[in-house]
């Protein structure tokens, strides 16, 4: 493993799954118990840094670190020295200063996380940055569908939704590749980038055609303001063309699954009795944050092996 | 005035000769030149050349002197080579009256590094909606002949097309930076296949070829004279070949980043390498390269944008564009277009230092050298090879993208006006 | 103290220089330590002089023990121990696995490794007699950790130990309640425990080691 987890691409296919697997014996691990807590991880201190409100990430970045008893801080942008102006660079010195041995950064601007780990000796994990990555959510989505599914080699995944904007879309497209998958990306073409076809994915502009091929299918988060950028007509129209309703989910084969990265827009890219279906691995999504996360701090944080 | 006898230099890379200097002229150039009572610098295999002129320059003062000022700046500008810059107008106030553009003016005079020839704004505070006062900033004591919003592209066409007649009157011209702003909204990098991986909101080669597509029909139509900034795309060297081709007036200008760099430098999210129009692809650079050489490129161009540490040292998205350029332009020029075998020295003198100053009509800078020409030159050690540390760098900014960079050639001497400005390398003052 | 049958042997002593016990010897060691457990644990538990274990029920012993293998080797061990009593007995042994990976405290120095499995019976640990089972005695900081990951898994009744080699050297006060081999060793030494589970054979072997790259507190090797 590489000092800090900026980006899918740091992980190779054995790291990848050294993280999928610790994350595996962990769950087992823990599975029952009554005390949910590891000693690993005493002594040390993991700062959550998040100049984004993501309540959800920081929870479960939060848990995750507990239960391997760190120490935790959150440093929340927001009230602090940050929105008085305080750089990126000086905050990290002085976190780095108090002795955070992980940072785990939130940020809006797309190479935040890189940034920082110029900064800091420290590890730095990346918990989403601008429209660029999101590594951890790309993992226990992988580990969601392993679990589901057996396995990660040749499953058909369909991302479906804003992947122009999504952190989320490029982090699984990368892992997934990385871990055997064969992915495709669905959405108008505005909402793809210029130079996808780089990307080691098939493109589609067709749910519909993809979808009974598909063994999972990834809804991604669509913000209606996009409307007003005229990536497309109207939410209607979006969520006629790429919502995943009850109709289209019937489409889907036996085993399928259907994943969210949350939050939900209900009735925009997802519809209710989907997002509520037994293919829905929602719920389940965010159990696993917890434990692919802690793999994640573990195997940064645990020291390293020479 | 102390006469100077330059022994054993090549003029244009020629062969050795001397050159003697008197009176802030050239006297003379010839074999085994002597003077009594002259300076004598050895200059047994430097490379004489024309000072250097840039049609884009960010002087940064009035306004933002942490980052910059006329002085520093000028000192960067001789250490390169240069005896002329055209300092932009995006100061702060924008130098969009006489008054700005004349105090800019007497700065630079007092500096006395190098002449520093202000641009006037074309609309008022660059902010795109009127004229500013174009005729009033020609008939200062600056003279103001080039005209631009850069930084801002003056993207309504009607008022384009009246600042290129306008501008006419005086025989000025308007150096428009090309970028269609609503293609551009958040744009952070040239979009395309790194910026889709990177998350970077893309910057279309299209935003620039548009403008330049539509400004030089409009330079046709009205029959006025255009200049384009940091052409960036092989697109916009393609439209400006066709624009010659029809015998439109326009020019052109490349800075030494974009005939080096590319947008792969992006990778390193280190905003030292973000700068607008953004570094483009191999492909780009390949045909800046070949538009250059074959002239369709006027001239090179910095674009020295100096900016404070805390404007650059932070998260891509939040720093400022731009990177400096005075002191390493002629050494990229040289690996880029010299080395590869693509220009001569006579070409580096005609795209650095003729075409510049004769689009921004200078009289005095962009002569032959030849006797009687007024004594601005420079000499270069060619063989010498240089690592970029911007801690040692003349300006006041640290912005260099060429930083731990060997780049080729040093700049040993330069002359304005027959007075040394440089001298072993090291500016006199 | 610990009993062991096996009087202690100079580990260079053997035919075979380096090998201390071979397959066949380690069958023979295993199959001693499971007649140990069955006399301690059968019939109520007949208890030794060192420890008080009272299962306090007539059908106690042998059906409330757990062996709780240490991963790597040390969960075949359990599962072989297993074996041998239902075998000598006909009564079903509960085993388990308990990794200590995340209860170890050199992380630092060590580095992390892959994790292993904790597998405990269905039907837990709680009120239980707890055997855990290790390949090495050495420094007691595996058994330390065994100990600190049982107390997040159950409350058993008791907790005793058993290890196929003691090597001595001990860092903390732990001893082994059943041995099958004590070993003097120098701490340069490394004894190396070979199982057809993990390795494709059985045998122990003792091989002088290079002291400079034994991290301290390292137990098995
Ligand atoms: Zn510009």
């Amino acid at each position: 493993m590489k000092r800090h987890l900026l980006e899918s691409a740091d992980l190779d296919r054995a790291d990848a799954t050294l993280v999928l697997d610790t994350a595996a014996q962990i769950d087992q691990a823990l599975a029952g118990r009554e005390v949910k807590k590891l000693p690993t991880l005493r002594g040390r201190t993991v700062v959550n840094l998040f100049y984004e409100d993501s309540t959800r990430t920081r929870i479960s970045f939060e848990l995750a670190a507990k239960r391997l008893s760190a120490d935790v801080i959150n440093f929340s942008a927001k009230g602090s020295s940050v929105s008085k102006g305080e750089s990126l660079k000086d905050t990290a010195l002085t976190l780095e200063a108090m002795g955070s041995d992980a940072i785990v950064v939130r940020h809006g601007a797309s190479g935040a996380p890189h940034r920082l780990a110029n900064w800091v000796r420290g590890s730095v994990v990346n918990a989403g940055d601008g429209t660029h990555e999101h590594p951890t959510q790309a993992l226990l989505d992988a580990y969601t569908i392993r679990r589901r599914l057996g396995r990660l080699a040749g499953v058909r995944v369909a991302i479906v939704g804003d992947v122009l904007h999504s952190r989320v879309a490029r982090s699984n497209v990368w892992l997934l590749h990385t871990l055997g998958a064969e992915v495709t990306v669905v959405a108008p073409p505005t909402l793809l980038p210029v130079g996808v076809g780089t990307w080691p994915v098939e493109v589609s502009y067709d749910l519909d055609a993809v979808l009974p091929k598909a063994d999972v299918v990834m809804m991604l988060r669509v913000q209606g303001e996009r409307m007003n950028a005229s990536y497309f007509p109207s939410a209607r129209e979006y969520s006629r063309r790429y919502g995943l309703d009850g109709r289209r989910m019937a489409a889907l084969g036996d085993e399928a699954i259907v994943m969210h990265p949350g939050p939900m827009n209900r009735g925009m890219e997802i519809a209710a009795e989907v997002a509520d279906s037994v293919r829905s691995t929602i719920v389940e999504q965010v159990g696993n944050g917890v434990s692919v996360r802690m793999a994640v701090l573990y195997l940064l944080l645990g020291g390293r092996s020479e | 005035m102390t006469s100077y006898l330059i022994k054993g230099a090549k003029p244009l890379g020629g062969g050795p000769a001397d050159v003697l200097i008197t009176d802030g002229r050239i006297a003379a150039i010839g074999d085994s030149l002597s003077a009594t009572g002259a300076e004598v610098i050895e200059a047994g295999g430097l490379i004489a050349l024309p000072g250097l002129v840039d049609l884009h320059t960010h002087l940064r003062e009035p306004g933002r002197e942490d980052a910059e000022t006329v002085e520093t700046g000028s000192r960067a500008a001789a250490l390169g080579g240069f005896t002329a810059v055209h300092a932009m107008a995006n100061t702060d106030p924008v130098a969009d009256t006489a008054g700005v553009v004349e105090q800019v003016w007497r700065l630079g005079g007092q500096a006395g590094l190098v002449d520093v020839v202000p641009v006037g704004a074309v609309t008022v505070g660059l902010a795109g909606e009127r004229l500013a006062e174009l005729g009033a900033m020609a008939d200062s004591a600056a003279r103001v002949r080039v005209f631009s919003d850069d930084g801002h592209c003056v993207s309504d066409p009607a008022l384009m097309r009246r600042a290129l007649e306008y501008v006419k009157a005086f025989d000025g011209v308007v150096a428009q930076h090309a970028e269609e702003p609503r293609l551009t909204a958040g744009a952070q990098m040239h979009e395309g296949d790194r910026s889709a991986r990177l998350g970077l909101t893309g910057w279309p080669a299209a935003a620039e070829e548009a403008i330049i597509a539509r400004d030089v029909l409009l330079a046709g139509h009205v029959g006025a004279r255009l200049h384009v900034c940091h052409v960036s795309t092989a697109g916009s060297v393609e439209l400006l070949r066709w624009a010659k081709s029809r015998g439109v007036q326009v020019t052109a200008e490349v800075t030494p980043h974009h005939l080096l760099l590319t947008d792969a430098c992006a990778e390193s999210y280190d905003p030292v390498f973000k700068v607008n129009p953004p570094l483009r692809t191999d492909e780009d650079v390949a045909a800046l390269r070949r538009g250059l050489a074959d002239g369709t490129i006027d001239a090179v161009a910095t674009d020295h944008a100096p900016h404070a540490v805390e404007d650059k040292e932070s998260e891509w998205a939040q720093a400022r564009p731009g990177m400096l350029g005075l002191e390493q332009a002629l050494a990229v020029v040289v690996e880029t277009m010299v080395e590869t075998g693509l220009l001569d020295w006579q070409g580096v003198a005609d795209r650095m230092s003729m075409r510049p100053a004769a689009i921004g009509r200078l009289a005095g800078h962009g002569r032959p050298l030849a006797p009687g020409e007024p004594a601005n030159l420079l000499l270069l050690d060619p063989a010498a090879r240089v690592t970029v540390d911007p801690a040692a760098l003349a300006s006041r900014s640290r912005n260099s993208p060429y930083a731990g960079r060997e780049l080729p050639g040093r700049v040993v001497a330069t002359f304005l006006r027959g007075t040394p400005t440089v001298l072993d390398g090291k500016a006199v003052r | 103290m610990a009993r062991s049958t096996e009087p202690a042997r100079s580990p260079s002593s053997g035919s075979n220089p380096g090998v201390l016990l071979s397959a066949a010897d380690v069958a023979r060691v295993v199959d001693r330590m499971a007649h140990q457990l069955i006399e301690r644990y059968a019939r109520g538990g007949g208890v030794g002089d060192d420890g008080a274990i009272d299962p306090g029920s007539a059908d106690g012993g042998l059906s409330d023990l757990v062996l709780v293998g240490i991963p790597t080797r040390g969960a075949p061990l359990a599962r072989r121990l297993a074996a041998r009593i239902e075998a000598f007995t006909g009564t079903h042994v509960d085993v388990g696995t308990a990794d200590i990976t995340l209860y170890r405290d050199d992380l630092r120095r060590r580095g992390v490794r892959a994790l292993e499995p904790t597998i405990l019976p269905d039907a837990g640990i709680d009120d239980r007699l707890v055997v855990l089972v290790d390949d090495v005695l050495f420094s007691g900081r595996s058994v330390r950790a065994a100990l600190d990951a049982l107390r997040d898994l159950g409350r058993p009744r008791s907790v005793q130990l058993a290890v196929l080699v003691d090597r001595g050297h001990r860092e903390l006060p732990i001893r082994a309640d059943f041995v099958g081999k004590n070993v003097p060793t120098s701490r340069s030494q490394q004894v190396r425990v070979h199982l057809t589970e993990t390795d494709g054979a059985d045998e122990v072997l003792v091989t002088d080691g290079r002291p400079e790259v034994r991290a301290a507190g390292e137990e098995s090797q």
